[in-house]
Protein backbone atom coordinates (compact mmCIF):
# COMPACT_ATOMS: atom_id res chain seq x y z
CA UNK A 1 0.00 0.00 0.00
CA UNK A 2 2.95 2.33 0.20
CA UNK A 3 3.09 2.86 -3.52
CA UNK A 4 0.70 4.59 -5.87
CA UNK A 5 -2.88 3.89 -4.94
CA UNK A 6 -5.32 3.71 -7.77
CA UNK A 7 -8.62 1.93 -7.97
CA UNK A 8 -7.80 -1.74 -8.58
CA UNK A 9 -9.55 -3.19 -11.58
CA UNK A 10 -12.86 -4.69 -10.56
CA UNK A 11 -13.21 -2.90 -7.21
CA UNK A 12 -15.85 -0.19 -7.07
CA UNK A 13 -14.23 3.22 -6.63
CA UNK A 14 -15.38 5.32 -3.68
CA UNK A 15 -15.70 8.33 -5.95
CA UNK A 16 -15.62 8.51 -9.75
CA UNK A 17 -15.87 11.91 -11.37
CA UNK A 18 -16.04 11.82 -15.16
CA UNK A 19 -15.88 14.80 -17.50
CA UNK A 20 -17.51 17.19 -15.06
CA UNK A 21 -18.12 20.85 -15.84
CA UNK A 22 -19.90 23.17 -13.47
CA UNK A 23 -21.23 26.50 -14.70
CA UNK A 24 -22.94 28.94 -12.37
CA UNK A 25 -25.36 31.48 -13.81
CA UNK A 26 -24.77 34.83 -12.13
CA UNK A 27 -26.06 38.30 -12.86
CA UNK A 28 -22.87 39.12 -14.71
CA UNK A 29 -23.26 36.09 -16.94
CA UNK A 30 -22.01 32.55 -16.70
CA UNK A 31 -19.06 31.60 -14.53
CA UNK A 32 -17.29 28.34 -15.18
CA UNK A 33 -16.36 26.96 -11.77
CA UNK A 34 -15.12 23.55 -12.92
CA UNK A 35 -13.98 22.35 -16.30
CA UNK A 36 -13.15 18.86 -17.51
CA UNK A 37 -12.73 17.21 -14.10
CA UNK A 38 -11.83 13.50 -13.99
CA UNK A 39 -11.05 11.95 -10.63
CA UNK A 40 -11.04 8.52 -9.01
CA UNK A 41 -10.82 7.89 -5.31
CA UNK A 42 -10.21 4.31 -4.23
CA UNK A 43 -11.93 2.80 -1.18
CA UNK A 44 -9.95 3.70 1.94
CA UNK A 45 -7.84 6.23 0.09
CA UNK A 46 -7.11 9.71 1.48
CA UNK A 47 -7.23 12.33 -1.27
CA UNK A 48 -6.77 16.04 -0.71
CA UNK A 49 -7.98 18.77 -3.05
CA UNK A 50 -5.70 21.79 -2.93
CA UNK A 51 -5.53 25.04 -4.82
CA UNK A 52 -5.95 28.80 -4.53
CA UNK A 53 -9.37 30.20 -3.66
CA UNK A 54 -11.70 30.16 -6.63
CA UNK A 55 -10.24 26.97 -8.07
CA UNK A 56 -13.47 25.10 -7.45
CA UNK A 57 -12.21 22.63 -4.86
CA UNK A 58 -15.15 23.23 -2.55
CA UNK A 59 -17.52 23.12 -5.52
CA UNK A 60 -16.13 19.73 -6.49
CA UNK A 61 -16.71 18.47 -2.95
CA UNK A 62 -20.27 19.79 -3.05
CA UNK A 63 -20.87 17.91 -6.30
CA UNK A 64 -19.69 14.69 -4.69
CA UNK A 65 -21.98 15.41 -1.73
CA UNK A 66 -24.89 16.15 -4.10
CA UNK A 67 -25.35 19.58 -2.58
CA UNK A 68 -24.98 20.88 -6.16
CA UNK A 69 -25.42 19.11 -9.48
CA UNK A 70 -22.81 19.12 -12.27
CA UNK A 71 -23.67 20.98 -15.48
CA UNK A 72 -22.20 18.20 -17.59
CA UNK A 73 -20.49 14.92 -16.76
CA UNK A 74 -21.24 12.41 -14.04
CA UNK A 75 -20.34 11.95 -10.38
CA UNK A 76 -20.57 8.44 -8.98
CA UNK A 77 -20.15 7.40 -5.37
CA UNK A 78 -19.66 3.68 -4.76
CA UNK A 79 -21.07 2.88 -8.20
CA UNK A 80 -24.31 4.84 -7.82
CA UNK A 81 -25.13 8.42 -8.72
CA UNK A 82 -24.14 11.07 -6.19
CA UNK A 83 -27.83 11.77 -5.65
CA UNK A 84 -28.60 8.14 -4.82
CA UNK A 85 -25.52 7.99 -2.61
CA UNK A 86 -26.83 10.94 -0.60
CA UNK A 87 -30.24 9.32 -0.26
CA UNK A 88 -28.51 6.10 0.84
CA UNK A 89 -26.29 8.00 3.32
CA UNK A 90 -23.09 6.65 1.80
CA UNK A 91 -20.95 9.54 3.04
CA UNK A 92 -20.41 11.68 6.14
CA UNK A 93 -19.55 15.35 5.81
CA UNK A 94 -17.77 18.02 7.87
CA UNK A 95 -17.55 21.69 6.98
CA UNK A 96 -15.15 24.49 7.86
CA UNK A 97 -17.43 25.53 10.69
CA UNK A 98 -18.37 22.74 13.03
CA UNK A 99 -22.05 23.53 12.42
CA UNK A 100 -23.20 21.98 15.69
CA UNK A 101 -26.72 22.62 16.90
CA UNK A 102 -26.21 24.92 19.92
CA UNK A 103 -29.19 23.56 21.84
CA UNK A 104 -27.92 19.99 21.76
CA UNK A 105 -25.20 18.53 23.92
CA UNK A 106 -22.12 16.92 22.43
CA UNK A 107 -23.85 13.54 22.62
CA UNK A 108 -27.05 15.00 21.21
CA UNK A 109 -25.22 16.49 18.25
CA UNK A 110 -23.46 13.23 17.44
CA UNK A 111 -26.76 11.39 17.77
CA UNK A 112 -28.56 13.72 15.34
CA UNK A 113 -28.14 11.67 12.13
CA UNK A 114 -28.87 8.45 14.01
CA UNK A 115 -32.02 9.97 15.47
CA UNK A 116 -33.16 11.33 12.10
CA UNK A 117 -32.75 7.93 10.52
CA UNK A 118 -34.69 6.17 13.24
CA UNK A 119 -32.06 4.24 15.18
CA UNK A 120 -33.38 2.86 18.47
CA UNK A 121 -32.58 4.63 21.73
CA UNK A 122 -30.37 1.95 23.26
CA UNK A 123 -28.43 1.26 20.09
CA UNK A 124 -28.01 4.99 19.58
CA UNK A 125 -26.63 5.56 23.06
CA UNK A 126 -24.09 2.77 22.55
CA UNK A 127 -22.97 4.15 19.19
CA UNK A 128 -22.69 7.70 20.56
CA UNK A 129 -20.58 6.48 23.48
CA UNK A 130 -18.28 4.73 21.00
CA UNK A 131 -17.93 7.87 18.87
CA UNK A 132 -17.37 10.17 21.83
CA UNK A 133 -14.51 7.89 22.86
CA UNK A 134 -13.20 7.70 19.28
CA UNK A 135 -12.72 11.47 19.10
CA UNK A 136 -11.46 11.64 22.69
CA UNK A 137 -14.29 13.67 24.21
CA UNK A 138 -15.25 11.15 26.88
CA UNK A 139 -15.69 13.73 29.64
CA UNK A 140 -17.61 16.19 27.54
CA UNK A 141 -20.58 14.15 26.31
CA UNK A 142 -23.10 16.25 28.21
CA UNK A 143 -21.60 19.70 27.63
CA UNK A 144 -22.96 22.19 25.14
CA UNK A 145 -21.09 23.47 22.06
CA UNK A 146 -20.68 26.97 23.51
CA UNK A 147 -18.66 25.44 26.35
CA UNK A 148 -16.14 23.85 23.97
CA UNK A 149 -13.06 25.20 22.20
CA UNK A 150 -13.00 25.37 18.41
CA UNK A 151 -10.92 22.21 18.10
CA UNK A 152 -13.26 20.27 20.34
CA UNK A 153 -16.29 21.49 18.39
CA UNK A 154 -14.64 20.29 15.21
CA UNK A 155 -14.00 16.88 16.76
CA UNK A 156 -17.70 16.64 17.59
CA UNK A 157 -18.46 17.48 13.95
CA UNK A 158 -16.13 14.69 12.80
CA UNK A 159 -17.75 12.23 15.19
CA UNK A 160 -21.14 13.26 13.83
CA UNK A 161 -19.91 12.71 10.26
CA UNK A 162 -18.74 9.22 11.24
CA UNK A 163 -21.91 8.34 13.15
CA UNK A 164 -23.38 6.09 10.49
CA UNK A 165 -20.09 4.40 9.64
CA UNK A 166 -19.84 5.87 6.16
CA UNK A 167 -17.18 4.42 3.86
CA UNK A 168 -16.57 7.94 2.53
CA UNK A 169 -15.81 11.07 4.51
CA UNK A 170 -16.08 14.48 2.81
CA UNK A 171 -14.30 17.34 4.57
CA UNK A 172 -14.29 20.97 3.49
CA UNK A 173 -11.38 22.75 5.21
CA UNK A 174 -12.46 21.35 8.57
CA UNK A 175 -9.36 22.65 10.35
CA UNK A 176 -9.24 25.99 8.54
CA UNK A 177 -10.40 28.00 11.54
CA UNK A 178 -8.10 26.33 14.08
CA UNK A 179 -4.75 27.55 15.38
CA UNK A 180 -1.63 25.81 14.12
CA UNK A 181 -1.02 23.68 17.22
CA UNK A 182 -4.58 22.43 17.43
CA UNK A 183 -4.51 21.88 13.72
CA UNK A 184 -1.51 19.54 13.79
CA UNK A 185 -3.05 17.62 16.64
CA UNK A 186 -6.33 17.29 14.75
CA UNK A 187 -4.49 16.07 11.64
CA UNK A 188 -2.89 13.23 13.58
CA UNK A 189 -6.25 12.42 15.15
CA UNK A 190 -7.92 12.38 11.74
CA UNK A 191 -5.34 9.92 10.35
CA UNK A 192 -5.89 7.66 13.35
CA UNK A 193 -9.67 7.85 12.96
CA UNK A 194 -9.52 7.28 9.20
CA UNK A 195 -7.33 4.23 9.77
CA UNK A 196 -9.66 2.89 12.45
CA UNK A 197 -12.76 3.31 10.32
CA UNK A 198 -11.18 2.42 6.97
CA UNK A 199 -13.11 5.23 5.32
CA UNK A 200 -12.00 6.95 2.14
CA UNK A 201 -11.54 10.68 2.67
CA UNK A 202 -11.85 13.58 0.25
CA UNK A 203 -10.31 16.53 2.03
CA UNK A 204 -10.39 20.14 0.82
CA UNK A 205 -7.60 22.38 2.12
CA UNK A 206 -5.44 25.31 1.12
CA UNK A 207 -2.52 24.28 3.30
CA UNK A 208 0.24 22.39 1.48
CA UNK A 209 1.79 20.77 4.61
CA UNK A 210 -1.67 19.65 5.72
CA UNK A 211 -2.42 18.05 2.35
CA UNK A 212 0.99 16.34 2.25
CA UNK A 213 0.80 15.04 5.81
CA UNK A 214 -2.68 13.58 5.45
CA UNK A 215 -2.92 12.26 1.93
CA UNK A 216 -2.20 9.28 -0.23
CA UNK A 217 -2.63 11.56 -3.20
CA UNK A 218 -2.88 15.34 -3.51
CA UNK A 219 -5.05 16.74 -6.29
CA UNK A 220 -3.69 20.14 -7.29
CA UNK A 221 -6.27 22.47 -8.84
CA UNK A 222 -5.89 25.76 -10.70
CA UNK A 223 -8.47 28.52 -11.03
CA UNK A 224 -10.45 30.21 -13.82
CA UNK A 225 -11.75 27.83 -14.88
CA UNK A 226 -11.24 25.32 -12.07
CA UNK A 227 -9.47 22.26 -13.36
CA UNK A 228 -7.04 19.64 -12.15
CA UNK A 229 -3.48 20.82 -12.80
CA UNK A 230 -1.83 17.67 -11.50
CA UNK A 231 -2.13 14.77 -9.11
CA UNK A 232 0.83 14.19 -6.82
CA UNK A 233 1.22 10.81 -5.13
CA UNK A 234 2.68 11.08 -1.63
CA UNK A 235 5.54 8.58 -1.25
CA UNK A 236 5.40 8.76 2.53
CA UNK A 237 4.20 5.33 3.49
CA UNK A 238 0.78 4.28 4.74
CA UNK A 239 -1.21 7.19 6.13
CA UNK A 240 -2.09 5.08 9.14
CA UNK A 241 1.59 4.80 10.08
CA UNK A 242 2.39 8.50 9.88
CA UNK A 243 3.29 10.35 13.03
CA UNK A 244 4.35 13.83 14.03
CA UNK A 245 8.05 13.17 13.36
CA UNK A 246 7.19 12.89 9.68
CA UNK A 247 6.78 16.66 9.70
CA UNK A 248 10.54 17.02 10.10
CA UNK A 249 11.44 14.28 7.60
CA UNK A 250 13.31 15.04 4.36
CA UNK A 251 10.78 13.07 2.31
CA UNK A 252 8.03 15.26 3.73
CA UNK A 253 9.72 18.41 2.47
CA UNK A 254 10.34 16.79 -0.89
CA UNK A 255 6.62 16.17 -1.22
CA UNK A 256 5.83 19.72 -0.16
CA UNK A 257 8.14 20.93 -2.93
CA UNK A 258 6.45 18.63 -5.44
CA UNK A 259 3.00 19.92 -4.52
CA UNK A 260 4.18 23.52 -4.57
CA UNK A 261 5.66 23.09 -8.04
CA UNK A 262 2.45 21.51 -9.29
CA UNK A 263 0.52 24.42 -7.77
CA UNK A 264 2.63 27.08 -9.40
CA UNK A 265 2.91 25.14 -12.63
CA UNK A 266 6.67 25.68 -12.75
CA UNK A 267 8.42 23.79 -15.52
CA UNK A 268 11.37 22.73 -13.31
CA UNK A 269 12.06 19.03 -12.94
CA UNK A 270 9.19 17.44 -11.13
CA UNK A 271 9.57 15.06 -8.29
CA UNK A 272 8.72 11.42 -8.64
CA UNK A 273 5.11 10.42 -8.75
CA UNK A 274 3.79 13.55 -10.39
CA UNK A 275 1.41 13.05 -13.20
CA UNK A 276 0.66 16.22 -15.06
CA UNK A 277 -2.15 16.88 -17.40
CA UNK B 1 2.54 18.67 24.12
CA UNK B 2 -0.22 18.07 21.64
CA UNK B 3 -2.66 17.28 24.39
CA UNK B 4 -1.81 20.51 26.06
CA UNK B 5 -2.11 22.22 22.73
CA UNK B 6 -5.77 21.54 22.36
CA UNK B 7 -6.17 23.74 25.39
CA UNK B 8 -9.04 22.23 27.28
CA UNK B 9 -10.46 25.48 28.43
CA UNK B 10 -12.79 25.06 31.38
CA UNK B 11 -16.43 25.15 30.42
CA UNK B 12 -17.69 28.67 30.73
CA UNK B 13 -21.10 29.23 32.10
CA UNK B 14 -23.49 32.04 31.45
CA UNK B 15 -24.88 32.23 34.92
CA UNK B 16 -25.87 35.74 35.74
CA UNK B 17 -24.78 36.08 39.34
CA UNK B 18 -27.38 36.44 42.05
CA UNK B 19 -26.24 39.92 43.00
CA UNK B 20 -27.01 41.25 39.55
CA UNK B 21 -30.48 39.76 39.64
CA UNK B 22 -31.24 41.25 43.05
CA UNK B 23 -30.00 44.63 41.82
CA UNK B 24 -32.32 44.40 38.83
CA UNK B 25 -35.31 43.90 41.10
CA UNK B 26 -34.14 46.70 43.38
CA UNK B 27 -33.99 49.13 40.45
CA UNK B 28 -37.48 48.06 39.41
CA UNK B 29 -38.83 48.77 42.89
CA UNK B 30 -36.94 52.06 43.02
CA UNK B 31 -38.71 53.10 39.82
CA UNK B 32 -42.08 52.49 41.48
CA UNK B 33 -41.08 54.45 44.58
CA UNK B 34 -39.92 57.40 42.45
CA UNK B 35 -43.20 57.34 40.52
CA UNK B 36 -45.14 57.44 43.79
CA UNK B 37 -42.97 60.25 45.15
CA UNK B 38 -43.46 62.35 42.01
CA UNK B 39 -47.23 61.86 42.31
CA UNK B 40 -47.35 62.99 45.94
CA UNK B 41 -44.86 65.83 45.42
CA UNK B 42 -46.85 67.29 42.55
CA UNK B 43 -50.02 66.92 44.54
CA UNK B 44 -48.47 68.80 47.46
CA UNK B 45 -46.62 71.51 45.52
CA UNK B 46 -48.36 71.81 42.13
CA UNK B 47 -50.86 74.61 41.31
CA UNK B 48 -54.34 73.76 42.56
CA UNK B 49 -55.89 74.33 39.15
CA UNK B 50 -53.18 72.49 37.23
CA UNK B 51 -51.23 74.06 34.40
CA UNK B 52 -53.29 75.45 31.54
CA UNK B 53 -51.65 76.60 28.31
CA UNK B 54 -54.16 78.27 26.04
CA UNK B 55 -57.20 76.02 26.16
CA UNK B 56 -55.39 72.84 27.05
CA UNK B 57 -54.70 71.70 30.57
CA UNK B 58 -51.26 70.07 30.32
CA UNK B 59 -50.96 69.22 34.01
CA UNK B 60 -53.92 67.98 36.08
CA UNK B 61 -55.57 69.66 39.03
CA UNK B 62 -54.14 68.61 42.35
CA UNK B 63 -57.52 68.24 44.06
CA UNK B 64 -58.34 65.03 45.90
CA UNK B 65 -60.92 64.42 43.19
CA UNK B 66 -58.41 64.36 40.35
CA UNK B 67 -55.43 62.98 42.22
CA UNK B 68 -56.28 61.03 45.33
CA UNK B 69 -53.46 60.32 47.78
CA UNK B 70 -51.70 57.00 47.25
CA UNK B 71 -52.60 55.86 50.71
CA UNK B 72 -56.24 56.65 50.08
CA UNK B 73 -56.17 54.44 47.01
CA UNK B 74 -54.55 51.70 49.05
CA UNK B 75 -56.89 51.92 52.02
CA UNK B 76 -59.90 52.06 49.70
CA UNK B 77 -58.96 48.60 48.46
CA UNK B 78 -59.62 47.14 51.88
CA UNK B 79 -63.04 48.75 52.24
CA UNK B 80 -66.27 47.20 50.90
CA UNK B 81 -67.26 47.92 47.29
CA UNK B 82 -70.54 49.58 48.27
CA UNK B 83 -72.20 50.47 51.55
CA UNK B 84 -74.75 47.74 50.95
CA UNK B 85 -74.98 45.00 53.54
CA UNK B 86 -72.57 42.07 52.92
CA UNK B 87 -70.69 43.81 50.12
CA UNK B 88 -67.34 42.25 49.26
CA UNK B 89 -64.14 44.22 49.91
CA UNK B 90 -62.99 46.19 46.87
CA UNK B 91 -59.76 44.24 46.40
CA UNK B 92 -61.63 40.95 46.21
CA UNK B 93 -64.01 42.38 43.61
CA UNK B 94 -61.03 43.53 41.55
CA UNK B 95 -59.22 40.21 41.89
CA UNK B 96 -62.30 38.26 40.82
CA UNK B 97 -62.81 40.53 37.82
CA UNK B 98 -59.13 40.30 36.92
CA UNK B 99 -59.30 36.52 37.15
CA UNK B 100 -62.14 36.40 34.66
CA UNK B 101 -60.31 38.70 32.26
CA UNK B 102 -57.10 36.70 32.65
CA UNK B 103 -58.94 33.53 31.69
CA UNK B 104 -60.41 35.16 28.60
CA UNK B 105 -57.04 36.69 27.68
CA UNK B 106 -55.37 33.28 28.10
CA UNK B 107 -57.90 31.70 25.75
CA UNK B 108 -57.26 34.51 23.28
CA UNK B 109 -53.49 34.07 23.68
CA UNK B 110 -53.67 30.37 22.94
CA UNK B 111 -55.79 30.91 19.84
CA UNK B 112 -53.47 33.73 18.75
CA UNK B 113 -50.34 31.61 19.24
CA UNK B 114 -51.79 28.66 17.31
CA UNK B 115 -52.96 30.89 14.46
CA UNK B 116 -49.71 32.89 14.45
CA UNK B 117 -47.48 29.81 14.29
CA UNK B 118 -49.69 28.23 11.64
CA UNK B 119 -49.42 31.36 9.49
CA UNK B 120 -45.65 31.46 9.99
CA UNK B 121 -45.37 27.80 8.93
CA UNK B 122 -47.34 28.40 5.76
CA UNK B 123 -45.24 31.48 4.97
CA UNK B 124 -42.00 29.62 5.62
CA UNK B 125 -43.03 26.63 3.53
CA UNK B 126 -44.12 28.58 0.48
CA UNK B 127 -42.25 31.76 -0.30
CA UNK B 128 -45.15 32.94 -2.45
CA UNK B 129 -47.41 32.70 0.60
CA UNK B 130 -45.06 35.02 2.45
CA UNK B 131 -45.25 37.63 -0.31
CA UNK B 132 -49.01 37.25 -0.49
CA UNK B 133 -49.84 37.19 3.21
CA UNK B 134 -47.28 39.20 5.15
CA UNK B 135 -48.48 42.66 3.98
CA UNK B 136 -52.05 41.78 4.97
CA UNK B 137 -50.93 40.52 8.34
CA UNK B 138 -49.20 43.82 8.99
CA UNK B 139 -52.19 45.72 7.67
CA UNK B 140 -54.58 43.77 9.94
CA UNK B 141 -53.11 45.55 12.94
CA UNK B 142 -54.04 48.98 11.63
CA UNK B 143 -57.77 48.21 11.92
CA UNK B 144 -59.01 49.92 15.09
CA UNK B 145 -60.09 47.35 17.62
CA UNK B 146 -63.05 49.40 18.83
CA UNK B 147 -64.45 49.43 15.30
CA UNK B 148 -64.88 45.73 14.84
CA UNK B 149 -65.45 44.55 18.42
CA UNK B 150 -69.24 45.01 18.15
CA UNK B 151 -69.14 43.28 14.73
CA UNK B 152 -67.46 40.21 16.17
CA UNK B 153 -70.06 40.11 18.87
CA UNK B 154 -72.97 40.25 16.47
CA UNK B 155 -71.41 37.62 14.18
CA UNK B 156 -70.78 35.39 17.14
CA UNK B 157 -74.32 35.70 18.42
CA UNK B 158 -75.55 34.10 15.18
CA UNK B 159 -73.36 31.04 15.62
CA UNK B 160 -75.17 28.03 17.00
CA UNK B 161 -73.95 24.57 16.15
CA UNK B 162 -75.92 21.80 17.80
CA UNK B 163 -75.54 22.10 21.55
CA UNK B 164 -72.76 24.63 21.12
CA UNK B 165 -73.83 28.19 21.55
CA UNK B 166 -71.56 31.18 21.13
CA UNK B 167 -70.85 32.89 24.43
CA UNK B 168 -70.15 36.57 24.81
CA UNK B 169 -66.79 35.92 26.41
CA UNK B 170 -65.75 34.09 23.25
CA UNK B 171 -66.13 37.30 21.25
CA UNK B 172 -63.78 38.97 23.70
CA UNK B 173 -61.30 36.09 23.40
CA UNK B 174 -61.42 36.31 19.59
CA UNK B 175 -60.61 40.01 19.73
CA UNK B 176 -57.78 39.37 22.19
CA UNK B 177 -56.41 36.72 19.82
CA UNK B 178 -56.57 39.22 16.98
CA UNK B 179 -54.02 41.35 18.80
CA UNK B 180 -52.01 38.35 20.05
CA UNK B 181 -51.47 36.51 16.76
CA UNK B 182 -49.53 39.31 15.09
CA UNK B 183 -46.25 39.31 17.05
CA UNK B 184 -46.31 35.50 17.04
CA UNK B 185 -46.73 35.27 13.26
CA UNK B 186 -43.94 37.75 12.59
CA UNK B 187 -41.58 36.43 15.29
CA UNK B 188 -42.14 32.78 14.39
CA UNK B 189 -41.55 33.47 10.70
CA UNK B 190 -38.25 35.18 11.44
CA UNK B 191 -37.30 32.36 13.77
CA UNK B 192 -38.18 29.61 11.30
CA UNK B 193 -36.05 31.37 8.72
CA UNK B 194 -33.19 31.82 11.19
CA UNK B 195 -31.18 28.58 10.72
CA UNK B 196 -27.78 29.01 9.11
CA UNK B 197 -27.14 27.71 5.62
CA UNK B 198 -24.63 25.23 7.02
CA UNK B 199 -27.31 23.66 9.22
CA UNK B 200 -29.81 23.51 6.38
CA UNK B 201 -27.24 21.84 4.14
CA UNK B 202 -26.40 19.39 6.87
CA UNK B 203 -30.06 18.37 7.03
CA UNK B 204 -29.97 18.03 3.26
CA UNK B 205 -27.00 15.67 3.42
CA UNK B 206 -29.10 13.57 5.82
CA UNK B 207 -31.76 13.56 3.07
CA UNK B 208 -34.59 14.26 5.48
CA UNK B 209 -37.73 16.12 4.49
CA UNK B 210 -39.32 19.39 5.48
CA UNK B 211 -41.01 18.00 8.57
CA UNK B 212 -37.90 16.49 10.13
CA UNK B 213 -35.98 19.69 9.34
CA UNK B 214 -38.78 21.64 10.98
CA UNK B 215 -38.82 19.58 14.16
CA UNK B 216 -35.08 19.18 14.58
CA UNK B 217 -33.81 22.46 13.23
CA UNK B 218 -36.30 25.21 12.46
CA UNK B 219 -38.43 25.08 15.60
CA UNK B 220 -35.49 24.86 18.02
CA UNK B 221 -33.76 27.69 16.17
CA UNK B 222 -36.95 29.76 16.36
CA UNK B 223 -37.18 29.64 20.16
CA UNK B 224 -35.09 32.79 20.80
CA UNK B 225 -37.40 34.67 18.42
CA UNK B 226 -40.58 33.07 19.71
CA UNK B 227 -40.13 33.83 23.42
CA UNK B 228 -40.23 37.63 23.13
CA UNK B 229 -43.06 37.28 20.61
CA UNK B 230 -45.06 35.17 23.05
CA UNK B 231 -44.49 37.71 25.81
CA UNK B 232 -45.64 40.53 23.58
CA UNK B 233 -48.63 38.42 22.58
CA UNK B 234 -49.53 37.93 26.25
CA UNK B 235 -49.48 41.67 26.91
CA UNK B 236 -51.46 42.28 23.72
CA UNK B 237 -54.02 39.65 24.68
CA UNK B 238 -54.64 41.40 28.02
CA UNK B 239 -55.02 44.79 26.36
CA UNK B 240 -57.29 43.28 23.73
CA UNK B 241 -59.43 41.54 26.33
CA UNK B 242 -59.83 44.68 28.46
CA UNK B 243 -60.70 46.87 25.48
CA UNK B 244 -63.03 44.25 24.03
CA UNK B 245 -64.84 43.89 27.36
CA UNK B 246 -65.51 47.60 27.29
CA UNK B 247 -66.65 47.77 23.69
CA UNK B 248 -68.78 44.62 23.74
CA UNK B 249 -70.14 45.45 27.19
CA UNK B 250 -69.21 42.11 28.74
CA UNK B 251 -70.06 42.04 32.45
CA UNK B 252 -67.80 40.86 35.24
CA UNK B 253 -64.37 41.56 33.75
CA UNK B 254 -61.82 44.18 34.70
CA UNK B 255 -62.61 46.28 31.61
CA UNK B 256 -66.20 46.67 32.68
CA UNK B 257 -65.05 47.54 36.20
CA UNK B 258 -62.82 50.34 34.91
CA UNK B 259 -65.77 51.99 33.17
CA UNK B 260 -68.21 51.37 36.00
CA UNK B 261 -65.98 52.76 38.76
CA UNK B 262 -64.88 55.70 36.63
CA UNK B 263 -68.53 56.69 36.52
CA UNK B 264 -68.57 56.76 40.35
CA UNK B 265 -65.31 58.72 40.58
CA UNK B 266 -66.96 62.03 41.46
CA UNK B 267 -68.24 60.54 44.70
CA UNK B 268 -65.46 58.01 45.32
CA UNK B 269 -62.27 59.06 43.47
CA UNK B 270 -59.99 56.41 45.01
CA UNK B 271 -62.24 53.59 43.91
CA UNK B 272 -61.66 54.29 40.21
CA UNK B 273 -57.98 53.48 40.62
CA UNK B 274 -58.51 49.98 41.94
CA UNK B 275 -59.36 48.28 38.62
CA UNK B 276 -56.55 50.19 36.92
CA UNK B 277 -54.07 48.64 39.36
CA UNK B 278 -55.80 45.36 38.69
CA UNK B 279 -55.25 45.71 34.95
CA UNK B 280 -51.58 46.57 35.44
CA UNK B 281 -51.10 43.52 37.67
CA UNK B 282 -52.87 41.43 35.06
CA UNK B 283 -50.43 42.49 32.34
CA UNK B 284 -47.47 41.74 34.60
CA UNK B 285 -48.81 38.31 35.49
CA UNK B 286 -49.49 37.47 31.84
CA UNK B 287 -46.04 38.55 30.65
CA UNK B 288 -44.40 36.94 33.70
CA UNK B 289 -46.00 33.57 33.00
CA UNK B 290 -44.38 33.59 29.57
CA UNK B 291 -41.03 34.40 31.18
CA UNK B 292 -41.34 31.06 32.97
CA UNK B 293 -41.55 29.43 29.53
CA UNK B 294 -38.18 31.06 28.83
CA UNK B 295 -36.68 29.17 31.77
CA UNK B 296 -38.05 25.89 30.48
CA UNK B 297 -36.53 26.47 27.04
CA UNK B 298 -33.29 28.05 28.18
CA UNK B 299 -31.09 25.50 26.38
CA UNK B 300 -32.56 26.65 23.08
CA UNK B 301 -31.23 30.13 23.67
CA UNK B 302 -27.60 29.08 23.49
CA UNK B 303 -25.46 30.11 20.55
CA UNK B 304 -22.72 28.03 19.02
CA UNK B 305 -20.04 30.57 19.85
CA UNK B 306 -18.42 30.52 23.22
CA UNK B 307 -20.20 32.63 25.75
Amino acid sequence: MNTVITAPAGAIAAVTVTGVDKVFATRKGEVTALSGIDLHVAPGEFVSLIGPSGCGKSTLLRLIADLDAPTTGTVEVFGTSAHQARLDQRYGIAFQQAGLLPWRTVAGNIALPLELHGMGVAERAARVAELVALVGLGDFASTYPDQLSGGMQQRVAIARALAEKPALLLMDEPFGALDEMTREYMQSELLRIAAETGAAVVFVTHSIPEAVYLSDRVVVMSPRPGRIAGIVTMNLGRTADRADDLREDGAFFEMITAVREALHGSPVSRARGVETR
Amino acid sequence: MTDAAIALTPPRRRVRDRGARVRLWAYGMLGLVVLGAVWELYKALGPADGLVIGEARVLPRTSDLAMPHLWEMASRLAEPVTRAEGARPLWLEVVLAAGLTLGIAAAGWIVGVVVGIALALVMQRWRIAESAMLPWIVLSQTVPLIAFAPLVRSWGSRIEIGAFEWQDWMSVAVIASYLAFFPVAVGALRGLQAPDRIHLELMRTYSVGWRATLMHLRFPAAVPYLLPALRLAAANAVVGAVVAEVSTGLQGGIGRLVIQYAGQASGDPSKAWAPIFGAVALGLIAAGSVAILGLVFRNYRRSEEQA
